[in-house]
Order: structure tokens, then sequence, then C-alpha cells
């Protein structure tokens, strides 16, 4: 029974960071109807900057906001310089540009930042929380995770549902040209929505590195859980993030936990396309997606 | 079609050529490319004929590379009959990908392959008695007796590698330019029209992946013979992403296309790799800065040539032909 | 078929001239990339008087060079630590070249990434041999990416010297004469710190980490030759690609291990130990010396340090592991191959911090040279296989290698230690072995020799 609570505990924490990066994805997918390739890179590069800020100045939290002000920044500039010039192009030369530049990131990285893990610290206790005696398996910077995405995905469900902001954007992806019709700036929109995107996948990369240790690949598998977290629940629902973001963390510690025969660990990618694939031939558009099929 | 084959004749002598004026490191270069070029072309005609993306093509290579591995291993076939039967077995996985993947749509195919290309080469780990775990299998392959002893492998491998690309190639553009290929492009541009005039747009879908899977199963093969090892790190996630990148960079849709991306798969980065190392620069840079430059490079390419370099040899060299792929003037939903 | 018939000839001149344009193409893109080629490789090799002139014995020997290749993961998911061995190896060349060199030649060290995936591996590895025509193959790392370029390195006679991976496949002198191994082998580790747990700890439940290759694999079958089996509590397996390893952590205390011994990388070793505290498990941890090095898990665990209000120390979080080496310890500053390496680092690599995968880069390559002045004035690549089978002077390693014309192991033993105050302290002489599940595990009764007063073995 106590191994049940640490590995739902456990696979909870990590679903929360896949959730983090799936929350960035929807944002771009809602906001622009694109799939930025490059979040992980981004995210890696911005916690590498706050690692610096963290030695400079001794203090955890410059280091955190300096990550978030960077991803705003990093998101804004990729979206005015690479993304932009895509726009109304054939659709997968953004996902080319992305993935070009998520290559580039991890380049540049190596050459500034070296290629030896980093260890990237945590704003709170490591040490686990207990329950009387029971160890839960998680500590209070894992409280801290959990928590945090959980609010930046109430602050984005009730920003797209309640805000004109959010109605802006969500109109600006749905249809541009009526959008810029009905005189939504369109290109600012763009812009500010990649640049939330930013935001939440420099939160991602905080909040996981100290896990993963720091080093230009450390954020390759986590975007490709968070990318299938994302699908899981549907690209156009922050809540849909979520839940898949939970579905696959705790499934996978499952996997982990209890496949026997020394296997576990080797098919938890299996067990992830495997939860994929059965959510999306339930639900072509995942759990929460809307779309709806058009039959003839 | 004549000036398809015409090509095809020309491209051929012009390899055999430079097979033997080259040195046996080209030759292996060669083979690279002609590899490269087999798994392109089938994902250029998923995805850019008929508007399935797809993230886990070296899902297939993997398939492809393993079933000649182990064929080769277990039974003393001919490496014809191995190369069909390898191709064959990853058609029949493309049409199992194919029917899942039938029902979805843009990105949700896109995470939907992604994970299949991540977790495809893992089961060789999770079953090592069979798959030979993280070591892989070990492929043998010497060139016929016939062209006797001193004949350099390397340029036995480019000529398979070449021919298997070759007839891929004009297997593809024959499928291309019929019916086929109308269906589906007429899938790809409008999915409700096409049914409407009464193409089975489940079966069109269908059918790129299987052939789509059998082009990235030959070339699973050929990357098994001529790098003489089979294991998951050959087919990491990297690979089915660079193969994406090499078909739109190529020129999406495009079989010259896929010779182009190909090319810059093989030959830009070791390019790169030997300028940093001529300027004496620090072991982690300069093996990081072929990295970087590549980066940077697809980035350039795809903002100055949003066609892919075909698209622009196609306008250098005045033909002007109707766009293949419809402009993309719909607002997306 | 239904295609329209070309319109003009114009066209069709076009595509064939598109065709002569893709074959120029690749005939100047094939030109641009320089190919250095060496001297040609005359047929005799005097390996007699020391005044013999120097002459281009070999590919990638001249008169006044010796070139030799590697592959290496330089960038990638595997490139964090092992990036460090290539460059110390260099600095150790570099070394021996700025005093007088290979019998007056200098060593061209030209190593490549590989990325750790066996098909670039493969790729690259013949470009060092058919284009940069390289001399040998020295300090290949990786058992997958290896194995993709054995068989092509034997077929070219090119030696395959000391490859960097404990995999006891590159023992096999009949199949691949050409390649030798180096470092201690993961069955010869498992055995002896399987030895070691089942003396020390009887009694005790005993719980297996490793890391699901043939790394981890090789050494849990080494520790069941040694430890019994109603011991062990618990076997849990990792993969380096999921960090999330909290339920093996889970596992392994519940079924209540005391003691773990660990077959992991670094970054696995010091998971370990931070998963385990969050779940207040304090088992006694016994690493394989690949996972082990102070000084690498220090800098993995030192964030930790960092934090307010936690009660964790870095250091004390390491302190108490135990471990084996089959070389000195870094922190051993008394020994004369530390002192000998440290000098060489601080002049050549200095910005790598000295540790495990420096030692290991400097270690190998003193080997190296060792075997290459053995190899004779004007050496061959014969000459060279047939120096390393004739028997190595141990060197820097603690216990002596296994080369001969029968066995291409390296190194057959290794000494248990202890890491306190965030170094190695060896404890006890060396223990050797063999990789059978009967063989014994007997004490080393040599002693090491001091490094040669110049830093450079001697002819």
């Amino acid at each position: 029974m106590t191994e049940f609570i640490q590995f739902t505990l456990s696979g909870i924490v990590f679903g929360m960071v896949y959730a983090a990066i799936a929350l960035s994805l929807v944002l771009t997918w809602r906001g622009t109807r694109l799939l930025n390739f490059a979040q992980g890179g981004m995210a890696m590069l911005t916690t590498f900057i706050a690692l610096e800020v963290v030695y400079k100045t001794g203090s955890y939290w410059e280091g955190f906001v300096v990550a978030l002000a960077a991803g705003v920044v990093l998101g804004a500039v990729v979206e005015l310089v690479v993304v932009r010039p895509t726009l109304g192009r054939p659709e997968l030369n953004s996902v080319i540009v992305t993935i070009g530049l998520l290559i580039l990131l991890e380049g540049l990285a190596g050459i500034f930042f070296g290629g030896q893990f980093r260890s990237f610290p945590t704003a709170f206790s490591i040490t686990g929380v207990h329950l009387g005696k029971t160890p839960l398996g998680v500590s209070r910077f894992d409280e801290f995770v959990a928590g945090v995405v959980l609010a930046s995905t109430l602050i984005l469900a009730v920003a797209f549902r309640f805000t004109s902001a959010g109605l802006r954007m969500r109109a600006a992806a749905f249809n541009a040209t009526v959008a810029r019709l009905s005189g939504i700036r369109v290109a600012r929109v763009l812009t500010v929505g990649w640049a939330l995107a930013g935001l939440l996948g420099a939160l991602a990369g905080v909040l996981v590195s100290p896990s993963t240790f720091l080093y230009p690949n450390s954020m390759d598998s986590i975007f490709v859980y968070g990318f299938t977290a994302a699908v899981i629940g549907g690209l156009d629902s922050p809540p849909g993030a979520v839940t898949g973001g939970l579905i696959l963390g705790v499934g996978l510690s499952y996997v982990g936990g209890y496949v026997g025969g020394g296997r576990g660990s080797d098919l938890t990618a299996i067990a992830a396309m495997a939860m994929l694939v059965l959510v999306l031939m339930l639900r072509p558009a995942g759990l929460f997606g809307g779309a709806s099929l058009r039959r003839v | 079609m004549r000036r398809v084959l015409a090509s095809i004749v020309i491209v051929a002598a012009v390899v055999v050529l430079l097979s033997i004026k080259l040195n046996a490191f080209r030759d292996y270069q060669i083979a690279e490319i002609a590899t490269y070029t087999t798994a392109v072309a089938g994902l250029t005609v998923l995805t850019g004929l008929s508007g399935q993306i797809s993230l886990g093509h070296g899902a297939f290579m993997a398939i492809g590379g393993y079933t000649t591995a182990l064929l080769l291993l277990h039974l003393s076939w001919p490496f014809v009959i191995v190369l069909l039967v390898s191709a064959a077995i990853t058609a029949a996985a493309g049409g199992v990908v194919g029917v899942a993947a039938a029902r979805l749509s843009g990105p949700y195919l896109a995470g939907a392959t992604l994970m299949l290309g991540v977790a495809l080469p893992s089961i060789a780990s999770a079953y090592p008695g069979t798959f030979g775990g993280d070591q892989g299998l070990t492929v043998v392959f010497n060139a016929p007796a016939f062209l006797g002893a001193n004949f350099p492998l390397t340029r036995w491998q480019a000529w398979v590698a070449t021919a298997t690309a070759l007839v891929t190639l004009t297997l593809l553009a024959s499928l291309s330019r019929g019916r086929i290929g109308r269906n589906w492009r007429a899938v790809r541009d409008d999915e409700v029209a096409a049914a409407v005039a009464g193409i089975d747009v489940a079966r069109a879908r269908v059918l790129a992946f299987v052939v789509s899977a059998a082009c990235g199963g030959l070339a699973g093969s050929l990357l098994a013979v001529i790098t003489a090892l089979v294991a998951p790190g050959a087919f990491p996630i990297t690979l089915s992403i660079t193969l994406l990148t090499a078909a739109v960079i190529g020129g999406l849709g495009t079989l010259p296309g896929a010779v182009w991306g190909a090319l810059v798969i093989v030959l830009v980065q070791p390019y790169i790799t030997n300028v940093a190392y001529s300027h004496g620069l620090s072991a982690t840079t300069s093996a990081n800065i072929p990295i970087a430059a590549y980066g940077l490079i697809l980035i350039l390419i795809m903002l100055a040539f949003p066609q892919g370099l075909q698209g622009a040899v196609s306008r250098l060299l005045g033909f002007g032909l109707v766009p293949l792929k419809k402009e993309d003037t719909s607002e997306r939903t | 078929m239904n295609a329209p018939r070309p319109p003009t000839t114009r066209t069709a001149r076009r595509r064939a001239l598109t065709a002569v344009a893709l074959a120029t193409a690749a005939l100047t893109a094939a030109a641009c990339s320089s190919g250095s080629s060496s001297g040609p490789a005359s047929a005799a090799s005097s390996s007699g008087s020391s005044n013999a002139p120097l002459s281009a014995s070999a590919p990638g020997v001249t008169a006044t060079t010796i070139t030799v290749g590697s592959h290496q993961p330089l960038t990638g998911p595997a490139a964090p630590g092992y990036s460090e061995i290539a460059p110390a190896s260099n600095a150790y060349f570099q070394y021996v070249n700025a005093n007088g060199g290979v019998y007056g030649r200098k060593i061209v060290y030209k190593y490549r990434d590989d990325g750790y995936n066996p098909t670039q591996t493969a790729s690259v590895v013949r470009q060092l041999v058919l284009q940069d025509n390289v001399y040998a193959l020295f300090d290949g790392l990786g058992t997958p990416t290896h194995l993709a370029v054995v068989n092509f390195l034997n077929s070219e006679k090119i030696p395959d010297v000391f490859v960097a991976s404990g995999c006891d496949c590159w023992n096999s002198p009949s199949t691949t004469p050409y390649t030798f191994g180096w470092q201690l082998d993961y069955i010869r580790e498992g055995k002896v710190l399987g030895q070691y747990v089942a003396q020390h700890f009887k009694g005790k439940k005993i719980g297996y980490f490793y890391q699901n290759d043939e790394f981890g694999q090789d050494g849990v079958k080494g520790l069941d030759y040694e430890i019994p089996k109603s011991m062990v509590v618990a076997r849990e397996n990792y993969v380096p690609t999921n960090v999330n390893i909290a339920p093996q952590v889970a596992a392994l205390r519940a079924a209540g291990a005391q003691v773990v011994v660990s077959f992991s990388i670094p970054a696995f070793t010091a998971l370990l130990k931070l998963t385990s505290l969050k779940v207040s498990y304090a088992p006694q941890l016994v690493v394989s010396n690949v996972g082990s090095d102070p000084i690498t898990l220090s800098g993995l665990v030192e964030a930790f340090a960092k934090q307010g209000g936690a009660t964790v120390n870095g250091n004390q979080l390491i302190n108490g592991i135990i471990t084996d080496g089959y070389l000195p310890s870094t922190g051993n500053t008394a020994n004369s191959w530390i002192a000998l390496f440290k000098k060489v680092h601080d002049t050549y690599d200095a910005k790598a911090p000295f540790d495990g995968n420096v030692l290991y880069g400097e270690a190998v390559a003193y080997t190296f040279v060792a075997a290459m002045f053995k190899a004779g004035r004007n050496p061959t690549r014969a000459s060279l296989v047939s120096a390393i089978q004739g028997g190595l002077p141990q060197g820097p390693a603690v216990a002596p290698y296994d080369y001969s014309s029968t066995s291409h192991f390296g190194i057959t033993g290794t000494y248990m230690g202890t890491i306190t105050n965030g170094a190695l302290t060896e404890e006890g002489s060396a223990l050797t072995t063999d990789t059978t599940a009967t063989g014994a595990i007997t004490s080393y009764t040599g002693t090491q020799q001091e490094a040669p007063a110049s830093g450079v073995p001697s002819p």
C-alpha cells in the first residue's frame, strides 16, 4: 500500500512537469495553430541562464524570476524572428523552423555552457514528506511543483475563457482575417501568445531540472512526454493538458513500479504509446478535444 | 514517365562513375545518401502527397533493419529476398499504423507518430533475447564472389544502395503520376471534396502509410547492411525528426527533393566539422558548432526557400510548373 | 500513361542539365572536403637499432607524426562526463609531444563525435580509416557504438586498441585479433564487489540497482557469481532515458534491502541517493567505479547543498559510498601517477576538473604511448599488435594487464575503497580475478611501479 501511494504521488509530480510543457504547447496551438518543437530547448536555455544568476547572486528566487522573464523574452523573439516569416507558407515549414531552432539552441548551449551535467537547486527541501511514519515519496519541493503548475493552469483557463485578451487570442487563431476585420491586432496577439508559452516552458525547465540535471539535451525526453500529454488531453484545452500530464505521469509510474521481469524501465515508452493510442482511438482529438469529425 | 526513366539512367551512370573514381569513404557516403533518399522519398510521399505528417518514420527503418538482421542471422537467404521480405513486413506494419492513424490529423497524428518513433526501438531493449538488447545484432554483408576478392565492399554497398534507391524513386514516381497519386493529392487538399468525388479516403490514407513504410523498411535494411549493426541506439527519435526535416528542406512532396534532403543529411555536418577542426577550436566547441550550424541552416533554408531546395531549383531552372501543393490560401481552423 | 507529352525539347534539355548539375554538385562536394593522405606504406619495419632513420612505415605514420583516431560521444545525451576523456588523452599526448614524442614522432589525435549513435560511429570510423588514414583506432568509446565498427576495423587490419568499454566482447583474439580492451571489465568488477559484499554484509539483505544494458547486466552476472542468491531481495533496473526512478527505489525499500549494489552511471547514482532521501531510505551503497567518481558526484549534488532551510549537505550525501578503483584515487596526491597526471592536466587541460574521466583519459593515453614505444622505431600495424600481445608494463593500473596472444583483456584487478570527505580512500591491495563463475579472487601482491620521472614511458 505504501508503494502504491508513493508511485501515485511521484507519478503526479512528474505528470505536473509534463503538464507544464503541455500547457505551453496548448498555448501556442490555441493562439497560433502552430506546434513549437523548440519549447524544450528554450526551457533548457532559460534554465541555464537562471543557473548562472543563482550562482552569481546566491539567491534561488532571483534565478527563478530571471528564468521566467527570459522565457517571456525568448518566446516573443522566437515568434517575431523565426516563426512569423513562415506564416502563410506551407504549414510544415514552421515545424521545421522550430526543429532547426531546437538544434541551434542545443548546439549553442553546448558551446557556451559546456556539455557536462549541472546541478540545479530547488526552492524547498528535497527530503521526503511523511504522513505519520510513512514516507509519501514526495518532498516539499514536489508539492511546490504541483501547486505552481495547477495555479498556472487555472489562470490560463480562466484567462482564455473570461478575459477579452483570451477571446482575442482564440479569435485570431480561429480565423485571422475575420479577426483583423474586427480590429484585433493579430500580430501582437501572436507574439503575446508565444511569450506566455515561453514563460510556461521556462517554468517547466526550472521545476524539472533538479531531477534531471541540466545539460543541453536534458529537456528532450521531457518535451516528448509533454507533447504526448498535450495530445492525450487535447491540444485545445488547458485542463486537458493537466489531465493528460497526470494520466501519463501516474500511468508510467505504475508501469515502472509494477511490471516485473526487469522490463519495467524498458517498457516506459511503449506504455506511453499504448496510452496515447488508446485515448486517440476513442477520441481522435484528445480527451477534451472539441473537434468534430466531418463525415460525408 | 520517359523523362523520369531517362534521369534515373543518367543518375545511375553518374553514381557508378563516381563510385569508381572516388575513394572508399566517398563510396560509403554514396551508400548513405542512397539509403536516406529511400527513406525520405517514402516520407515525402506520405507527408507531402497524402498530407499525413509522420514524426516516427525511423520506426519503420528500425523494423526493416531488424528484420534484415534477423533474417541474415538465422537464415541464409540471398540479400534481394531479404530486402523484399523486410519491405513487405514493414509495409504490413505500416498498414497497421495507417489504420490506427486514419482518423487522426495534424498535431494528433504528429504526437502519435512521435511516440511510435520513441517507443518502437525500445522493444529491442525490452526483449534482448530475440533482438540483442542494447548491444544490438551484428550484420554480416559481403560483396558477391563473382566480383572478385579485391572488389571494395564500400563500392558494392554503394551500388546496392543506389540501385534500391533508384528503383524506389521510379516506382514512387509512377505511383505519384497515376491514379493513386492523384487520389492522395485530392485527399490531402480537401478530404470532404475527395470523399464526395467517390475516393475512399481511409483506403488512400492507409495505402500511403503502407507505401511509405515499405520505403522506410528498405532504407532500414540498407542501413543495417552498410553499418553492419542494428541496435536501438541507431534509431533514436532524432533520426525520425532528421528524416522529416530532410523531406521538407528538400522540397516536400517532390522526389528530387528526397535526394536533396539526403545530401543535406549526409554531407552538411561532416563538412562543417572539418571546417571547425581545421580552425583548431576546443573539443567541446568544435563538436557543437556543426550542430548549431545545422540548426541555423535549417532555419535559413526554410525562410529563404519556403518550397524547399527543389522548389528553388525549379524556379532557378525556369520550370515554373504548377505547384505540387495547393497554396495555403484557406484559413486554418 | 496519360501524362502529357513533353511540350518542347527545351524542357528535356533542361532536365538533362539538372542531372548534370546534380552530378557536378556531388563531385564538387566530394572534392571539397579535405582528405589527408599520409605517405605510402612501405613494407619493411626495422625495429632494431636506435639509429635507424624514421620512415613512413605504415599508413598514418610519417617520419614526424603518428595519427590515431577515435570515436567519442562529444554531444548528445551520453556526452556529459565521457566528453572529458578524449581531451584528457590529447593533453597527455601533447605532453609527450613536447617531451621528445615517440622516437621523435608527434602523436596527432583525431577524435570525432558520434553522439553515441552506432550509425554515426560507423560513418566517422570509416572516415578516419578510409579518408584520414589513421594508423590505429584508439579508445573507441561505448559498447553498442564500438560493436558497429569492430568487424570493419578487423577486416581492414586496423589496430583497435584499448576500447573504452568494460564489455568482455573485446576479448576475442580468434575473431577480432586487432581489438584490445583496457579497462577492468564489468564481470570482474562484479565479482570483486560481490565478494566484498558477501563477506562484509553477511546476513543482510542485498538489493541490486543496475543499468539495463550490457554494463549493468554483466556487472550483475559477476555479482551473482559471488553473492548467494538467498541474500538478494530485490533486483531493480533503470534506463538512462527515464529519470523517474522513484518506483525502483520504492521497490528496493519495500523489499527491505539494507545494502544496495549499484551498477549505475554517475547521474543515476546521484539520483538513487536523492530519491532515497525522499522516502527516508538510507541503505549502504556499493557502487561500480563507473558511477562513483567523487568529484562528478559532488558536482551533481552540490546544488542541493545550497538550498535554504534544508538539512542536506552535498558531500555528506556521498560520504560512505563503497566502491572500487583500478587506477589510483584522484585524491591520492602522494601517488606518483596522480602527481604526473595532475601536472599534465594543469598544463594542457586545465579547464576540466581533475576527475575520474580525466584520469581515465590520461592513463589510457599513457598505455598507448608505452605500447607505441614497444612497437619499434618504425612501427607497423602488425608490430603494434604484437607489442601489446607481448605484454605491457602495468603503468598506472593497480593490477596487471592480461594481454597475451590468447587474451585481449586489459586490467585484471581493482581495489576496494570508501568515499570520505569527497575523495576515494583506498583500502587494501588490489584484488585480481577472471571472468568465470568459479575463478578465485586473489590479492595482488605486486606493487605498482612509480611513474617515470620524465612522465614519458621508456622505450
